[in-house]
């Protein structure tokens, strides 16, 4: 199992290598620059703040560098001067002397933020949102998925699974509008917009958790059906066990193996921030760098953003194929 | 002459077996009420996409200024919060839109939007996913593993950035390119198209990979199997074998598949519509029509609320064809499967 992880680790690594190159020398394909405004700047200008962010140099380097300024520990004084080109991330002052760490480099059409400041201040609540979403989506999908399977066939299979299949079709760009509609314009019962409350969490949450509760109960009836077929269940069953220790003791613990395989990927697009939720819900998220860095050619942005959705995407893998090995004692990693 | 007779019977008989297989599955999929109704909803949006310039009442272009956000009648006791802003005019059946289109004509002229993007997202899907699959699967070993690992990577990027990505590449590289050139070629037919070109191949790029883990996954099980042994040993060459003996094998689960993933299709398109991304102004798309009336929820819900029924009815429609589609073909998946 240790191996099984440092190989994986290593994995990890090399894929998001891969990454950060195909993202870098994709957003260099596109034509244009950071730069490019429709009241064109003075060339001596641009040439300046090209200089100023190292963009003149070739492609190779500012791909190093880049590289380099996340991954390498720098260290300073305490008094130095502060600048959007060394922000860190991580700051540990040990006396006068200062460590740091991860510089995501500034923001091109932002003149006073750096990546490192729109993490801080949007990431918390478009994982706020993603996490409420997955909440959501779990406390829905699992107990209508797990019921449908045990009543498969009745009224409430049937109901269950309509349910889902709305949830399927009913994507946030219409489920969103409709959902405001209803309960804040018609009914007034929470706000359209705005994040921070409790009760103006209620409706993003549930209209980006919907979807996946749909999917979630779909797999998990989809997965206890064949599971409660299995021979171990007969075993279970023929050694006198009550149904309900039979279901929740031996069954439901392995059928939440498909489960659990999408709650990685899902976690990652949930939490790293959702454009259309935030953008229909007024949401201060992470979600609207995704799309407007790539138009503004903000190229710290489109790599920060990129790099930390395929971070929590790699690491939430991760722990899913841990967590497997705990699912199903038969799973062993070697 | 035995044998030729013997081969005959044969054949006679695989073919026989297949078109009952196949009225089989078509038989299991009358029978399945909700995959019916889902059957029937989609021939209608295909007639409504054919036949949008009968069914529209106006052009979905035409603007009358004067006119823009004008509601029927019929609507204030549906949206009794249009009441204070409300301009009524009955010649619109469900409203205008901020410039003074008629919404119901936008919305049945939508419909070719989705539509187009059900049938040609899935197709350029399935064939860059089944060229690479089968490639991998088939060769194996060294070339296996490296292309895999490719699919591994590709799945560790956000679709949504990779998708804006290559829009913003074929958008901004072709406003240069010159006619004659494949690039001055594809901005016609895009231009052609209202935008619409573009997004099939930025779909079809997006999503190609779980197609091609499914069609390497089955030619793995494939290749091993006597009948492909037997059309090598008699020399038959790898094109042949892989065009001629695998893929009519495999081509049945992958468009199963890919019927099921017809609504994500729709829902990508509706989705770079709405970030403004998607097809050219005025080409009506559901969901840069909910994109617009999103901005005035509070004093016209009809802008978003129609175009978003729209969109729900076609996913359900879909949704519960693929189903049906996917149980008809396969019942011992049936009551199991997701």
């Amino acid at each position: 199992m240790g191996r099984y992880i440092v190989r994986r680790f290593l994995w990890m690594l090399l894929v998001l290598f891969f990454v950060s190159l195909i993202t870098f020398s994709l957003q260099h394909a596109v034509p244009g620059g950071p730069f490019d405004r429709e009241k064109r700047l003075p060339p001596e200008i641009i040439a300046n703040l090209e200089n100023k962010y190292r963009l003149n140099d070739p492609l190779p380097k500012q791909y190093v560098d880049y590289m380099a300024d996340i991954l390498i520990p720098r260290i300073t004084t305490k008094n130095e001067v502060p600048s959007l080109l060394t922000d860190a991330m991580i700051k540990i002052d040990i006396g006068d002397v200062r460590l740091k760490w991860m510089n995501w480099g500034p923001s091109y059409a932002s003149r006073s933020r750096t990546v490192n400041d729109i993490f801080k201040a949007q990431l918390p609540v478009s994982a706020q949102l993603g996490l409420l979403a997955m909440l959501v989506a779990l406390l829905i999908g699992i107990p209508m998925g797990i019921l449908a399977a045990l009543r498969q066939n009745t009224v409430l299979d049937y109901l269950g699974m309509s349910v889902a299949i709305f949830g399927v079709s009913v994507p946030v760009i219409v489920l969103g509008p409709i959902l405001i509609w209803i309960f804040a314009v018609t009914l007034g019962w929470f706000p359209a917009t705005g994040w921070g409350t409790a009760k103006q969490a209620v409706m993003p949450a549930v209209a980006l958790g919907l979807a996946s509760s749909a999917l979630i109960a779909r797999l998990t009836r989809a997965s206890l059906l064949q599971v409660i077929r299995e021979d171990y269940i007969r075993t279970a069953r023929a050694k006198g066990l009550a149904e309900r220790m039979v279901i929740i003791g031996h069954a439901l613990k392995n059928s939440m193996i498909p489960v659990v395989t999408i709650l990685g990927p899902m976690f990652a697009a949930l939490t790293t921030g959702t454009f259309i939720t935030e953008q229909i819900f007024g949401i201060p998220g992470m979600g609207k760098h995704f799309i407007t860095s790539i138009g503004n050619r903000d190229y710290p942005v489109i790599m920060g953003t990129t790099l930390l959705y395929s971070i929590f995407l790699v690491a939430a893998n991760l722990v899913v194929d841990i967590t497997y090995a705990w699912l199903d004692p038969r799973i062993r990693y070697s | 002459m035995t044998a030729q007779s013997t081969t005959a019977g044969v054949t006679s008989l695989l073919a026989r077996k297949e078109t009952s297989l196949w009225a089989d599955a078509f038989r299991r999929l009358i029978r399945n009420r909700a995959a019916v109704v889902g059957g029937v909803i989609v021939i209608c949006l295909i007639l409504t996409a054919v036949f949008a310039p009968l069914l529209a009442p106006r052009d979905y272009a035409s603007q009358v200024l004067e006119d823009n956000n004008k509601l029927p009648s019929w609507m204030l006791p549906l949206f009794p919060t249009t009441k204070p802003y409300a301009r009524i005019s009955n010649d619109y059946p469900i409203g205008a839109d901020y410039v003074g289109r008629d919404l119901l004509s936008r919305i049945l002229y939508g419909t070719r939007v989705s539509l187009s993007v059900a049938l040609m997202g899935p197709l350029i899907s399935l064939i860059v996913g089944l060229v690479f699959g089968t490639i991998s699967g088939y060769f194996g070993k060294q070339v296996d593993n490296l292309m895999m690992r490719f699919v591994d990577i590709m799945y560790a990027f956000p679709t949504l950035l990779l998708i804006i990505l290559l829009m913003a590449f074929f958008r901004s590289t072709t406003q240069a390119a010159v006619t004659g050139t494949l690039r001055g070629t594809m901005t016609a037919i895009d231009a052609k198209l209202g935008g619409m070109f573009f997004i099939y191949i930025g779909i079809g790029l997006t999503a190609w990979m779980g197609m091609a883990r499914l069609a390497r996954g089955q030619i793995l099980s494939l290749k091993e199997k006597e009948f492909i042994e037997a059309a090598r040993t008699i020399g038959a060459s790898d094109i042949r074998i892989m065009v001629r003996h695998i893929l009519p094998n495999i081509i049945g689960p992958l468009i199963v598949a890919e019927t099921l993933a017809i609504p994500t299709y729709i829902t990508f398109e509706a989705f770079l519509s709405f970030i403004g991304l998607g097809v050219n102004p005025p080409t009506p798309s559901w969901g840069s029509m909910i994109s617009d009336g999103s901005a005035a929820l509070r004093t016209y819900p009809n802008q978003a609320v129609f175009p978003a029924l729209a969109l729900a009815i076609t996913m359900f429609a879909f949704n519960f064809l693929g189903d049906g589609l996917r149980d008809a073909l396969d019942p011992r998946m049936r009551g199991t499967m997701k």
